[in-house]
């Protein structure tokens, strides 16, 4: 353990100053410092993908990411995906689709995609289907988050 | 009389989604309290020894450190008690909270810290010394029993299930098939990990746990007897589950400790597990091996079947308690006429994590095990695995079918079905032929490519009960209370639909509320592919109860007559005038404020039994010995779907947990009882990658005759016979029937299967 210092996250815009450990990881900041529930832990270490948010447009699992290592950097989060009562054309492709079940996993797969669909729009197939099998899923069986993901990429490209 | 269906049959959007997708869903984790300790296990790492000591003072020292917990401190806990099949002689094998004298298995609570941080607790928790006189390890259950404790055998008990003449059949039979079959240690393994929330409030005399699932009425009940406190006095909530599967929401300890601390020092107490607690200490499930035996004649009908199983428990016996080989032995029979029958389960315990149920408990088994029977039966006798089958297949007309056993306090009747036809209907959706000559063609050509057929009986719906409230709220919305849990199946849905139509409204405009203690006092929860059953019938009485009463108070209202009146769209309207006066439900409830509800309950004795066939079509790599499933087909028949795309979604889901425990994932040890498989990159989940293309047929040839609009539950037919289906793929595709032998079939298994064939001579 060692001393704390103030750093300020920029989640979805807003600016929360927070006080943190240097150990504490990007996912319990956002979660427990900055009150966003939304983006979920599923194994802290890297595999499940539930905590993926999008740093610098990229998408990273906040579990390996130390919260002081995102600071200034502008994050974003499942919360900050619909617009108003609107939602993005990815949640709505998983609605549709039945791309949940619990729901546990489905702002990771969320953040994974949206981020990978705004620097790659044109992706191929294959491409997604190995981005998306980077995330955990036990409920679904996946076909229909591939299906939602595919029909997204599809309304992504069209706005 | 009710409307006709207007939801009940179709896909309708889930009403669970929007806040799941919006990030505003409330997780255990989600859940804080102002002024919370978190607390973190200190488990043991030691598969078997007795506790020399425990050395807590340095922990003690660290500031924020509030307590730190032995057994010493809940010595007046009871162990945790069995909520099904709890025979009396498994009851010595019940799990303390907190380890008393001896440790049992890596993953063992053995002491707890409470601290204002669950960072400074987890430092704490390496400050714990544990003195550990280390002692074997039994990690086989196959071995000779020995030693639990003191005179107690390491064989918690021996269940026997039988009818028939089985040693006149075999001696009478035209030949014998015998295999020894077994089964990895896989568990439901839920993206959420497990948590538990408890406070207390003097004032009240009220103990809340947040982070309840599956069974909270059980486990309120429960927890209360355990902690010596009123019924009343405990209440449970639960918030949404990330994913159950059988293995999240029964007691575990840490939910009685974090209960018991919150009473004790009467602050929040918050536990949240990290994902390698879960995989050494949440409930493995599945682990047996089986020998079994067939007597055919000389067509290859089945005149009796013999099975011994070994069931490796772990540790401890759980809540579970017998559950799993009991459903194992029960239902091993399946689809099939076996005029004889007898299985006896060793009930085994082991230094391993304790085990309880997991998604198709004792059928993921004994239908791996069946099938692979049935495949070597053909193989004896010369004929296809589909045409074994069908010779040995129960008749639509022997329906409704009494197997002669029974489980889970009930006796085990088949409904309904007409297995013959749904084989017909499977192989015509996988284009059987074709595909079966397309296979040929690849192989020919040096591929090493099969497909296998695998056919099951599930159950759903067990009972005994369950109650449903149902309600006009102020708004003229509707609001359904009912004693079940959601695990994230899309029971707020399916629930609402049934409303819907028994009433009148939009399904959009019902609420449906479950897991609250406080709402409603009694409740069955969510297990066993009970809820659309027995919730859904229980709430089509209540809204056809609610909707007399509706229409008689309407009738008053608009002096009318109840006869005449009919809800429509939310409305109040008559149904003799196609315009005239019409009242809102809102305008209604005003009138009585608060006082329009009904309550109904619904008695089921028995089981419903939906039935399937998986289809299976794998490419082997002959180099690495990996297998890839390139199609599966599965038909289901649930007597009647609420939601078709929420039953799809569940036998998809489903099907990726069997290709899970059929090739990839196994939690192992090593000899001494260290496990080996403690995070994701050791346990190891289907991906995207390795679910194929799925084809699902969902039938309703066979409505349940035992409720009025012919449910069966479809949660489990996804899972279970997918090993069996892989397996037979996997002989096919080596050419050699009877290669797989046991799961998961790892590409280590498969390359020493492969290459042990090429050293008898095979290709």
């Amino acid at each position: 353990m060692s001393a704390k210092s103030d750093i300020t996250l920029t989640i979805n815009g807003r600016a929360h100053a927070i006080h943190v450990e240097p150990r504490r990881t990007l996912a319990d900041a956002i979660r427990e410092d900055c009150g966003q529930t939304g983006t979920h832990i599923g194994c802290e270490h890297g595999i499940c993908g539930a905590c993926t948010v999008i740093v610098d447009g990229e998408p990273v699992r906040s579990c390996l990411m130390f919260a002081v290592q995102a600071a200034g950097k502008k994050i974003r989060t499942v919360e900050g995906l619909a617009n108003g009562d609107t939602l993005h054309p990815m949640q709505q492709a998983f609605m549709d689709h039945h791309g949940l079940q619990c729901g546990f996993c489905t702002p990771g797969f969320l953040m994974l995609a949206v981020g990978v669909l705004e620097c790659e729009p044109d992706i191929s197939d294959d491409g997604l289907l190995d981005v998306l099998s980077s995330n955990l899923c036990r409920c679904t069986g996946y076909q229909n988050i591939i299906k939602a993901v595919r029909a997204a990429a599809k309304a992504m490209r069209k706005k | 009389m009710t409307a006709p269906a207007k939801f009940v049959g179709r896909s309708v959007p889930r009403l669970e989604d929007r806040p799941l997708l919006l990030g505003k869903g409330r997780f255990a984790a989600d859940i804080s309290f102002p002024g919370q300790l978190h607390m973190r296990v200190v488990r043991s790492n030691i598969a078997h020894g007795k506790i020399r000591s425990i050395d807590t003072s340095a922990a003690l020292k660290l500031p924020g450190v509030h307590a730190v917990w032995t057994a010493a401190d809940v010595a007046h806990i009871p162990p945790i008690p069995f909520r099904l099949t709890g025979l009396k002689t498994l009851e010595p094998y019940r799990q303390p909270v907190l380890a008393r004298e001896v440790v049992r298995y890596v993953g063992e609570p053995v002491a707890v810290i409470f601290a204002e941080d669950a960072y400074l607790a987890e430092d704490a928790a390496d400050l714990i010394e544990i003195d550990i006189q280390q002692g074997r390890a039994t990690m086989l259950a196959t071995e000779k029993p020995g030693a639990y404790e003191h005179d107690r055998s390491t064989e918690a008990g021996v269940l026997q299930k039988a009818y028939g003449d089985v040693d006149a059949a075999f001696k009478n039979a035209h030949s014998v098939v015998s295999l020894e079959l077994s089964i990895g240690r896989h568990s439901g393994v839920p993206m959420e990990t497990r948590g538990a929330i408890a406070r207390y409030d003097e004032k009240r005399d009220i103990l809340e746990m947040h982070g309840a699932a599956k069974v909270p009425h059980w486990n309120r009940d429960t927890l209360s007897q355990m902690l010596g406190l009123k019924r009343e006095s405990v209440q449970l909530f639960e918030g949404h589950v990330g994913g159950g599967f059988g293995i999240r929401g029964e007691i575990y300890p840490e939910d009685v400790l974090v209960c018991a601390a919150a009473l004790k020092f009467c602050r929040p107490i918050k536990w949240i597990e990290d994902r390698r607690e879960h995989l050494i200490a949440a409930n493995h499930s599945r682990e047996q091996q089986h020998k079994i035996r067939a007597a055919i004649d000389k067509d290859g009908q089945i005149l009796a079947i013999d099975d011994e199983l070994f069931h490796d428990n772990g540790a401890y016996m759980r809540t579970h308690a017998a559950t799993v080989p009991d459903l194992t032995a029960a239902m091993l029979p399946g689809p099939y006429r076996i005029p004889a029958y007898r299985a006896t389960g060793h009930i085994r315990l082991t230094n391993k994590t304790p085990c309880g149920t997991y998604r198709a408990p004792g059928r993921y088994e004994s239908s791996f095990v069946r099938e692979r029977l049935l495949d070597a039966i053909a193989a004896k006798v010369g004929v296809d695995n589909v045409e074994i089958r069908r010779r040995n297949l129960i008749g639509k007309g022997a329906m409704p079918y009494a197997l002669g056993l029974d489980t889970l306090g009930t006796k085990i009747i088949y409904d309904s079905g007409d297995y013959t036809a749904l084989l017909d209907k499977a192989l015509a959706l996988a284009d059987w032929k074709t595909l079966q000559a397309n296979l040929e063609k690849r192989r020919a050509a040096g591929e090493k490519v099969g497909c296998g057929v695998a056919m099951f009986v599930e159950k759903s719906g067990l009972g005994p009960f369950d109650t449903v409230k149902i309600g006009l709220k102020s708004d003229g919305s509707i609001e359904v209370i009912t004693g079940v849990a959601s695990l994230g199946q899309g029971v707020e849905t399916a629930v609402a639909q049934i409303c819907a139509d028994a009433l009148g409204v939009n399904y959009s405009n019902i609420k449906v509320i479950h897991g609250q203690t406080d709402r409603i006092d009694k409740g069955m929860g969510a297990f066993a592919s009970r809820v659309t059953v027995m919730c859904g019938e229980a709430t089509r009485l209540a809204a056809v109860k609610l909707r007399a009463e509706l229409l008689e108070v309407a009738a008053e209202l608009m002096q009318s007559n109840a006869d005449v009146l009919d809800i429509v769209d939310e409305q109040i309207v008559r149904r003799d005038r196609s315009s005239g006066p019409s009242m809102p439900l809102a305008e209604l409830a005003r009138a009585r404020p608060g006082g329009l509800s009904a309550e109904a309950t619904f008695e089921s004795a028995h089981m419903v039994y939906p039935y399937g066939v998986h289809i299976a079509a794998v490419r082997v790599d002959a180099d690495t010995g990996g297998v890839t499933v390139e199609r599966y087909v599965i038909a289901y028949d649930v007597g009647k779907a609420v939601n078709p795309r929420l039953v799809e979604g569940q036998i998809a889901g489903g099907l990726a947990q069997g290709i899970g425990g059929a090739l990839f994932e196994e939690f192992l040890y090593d000899e001494g009882g260290e496990p080996l498989s403690v995070t994701f990159a050791d346990y190891l989940m289907p991906t995207a990658h390795e679910i194929p293309e799925l084809s699902i047929l969902v039938t309703e040839d066979a409505p349940s005759p035992l409720n009025p609009l012919g449910l069966k539950g479809a949660g489990e037919g996804g899972a279970n016979p997918v090993g069996a289906a892989i397996a037979s793929a996997i002989d096919d595709a080596l050419g050699c029937p009877g290669a797989v032998t046991r799961l998961p079939m790892s590409p280590q298994r498969l390359k020493a299967i492969m290459n042990q064939g090429a050293r008898d001579g095979r290709s």
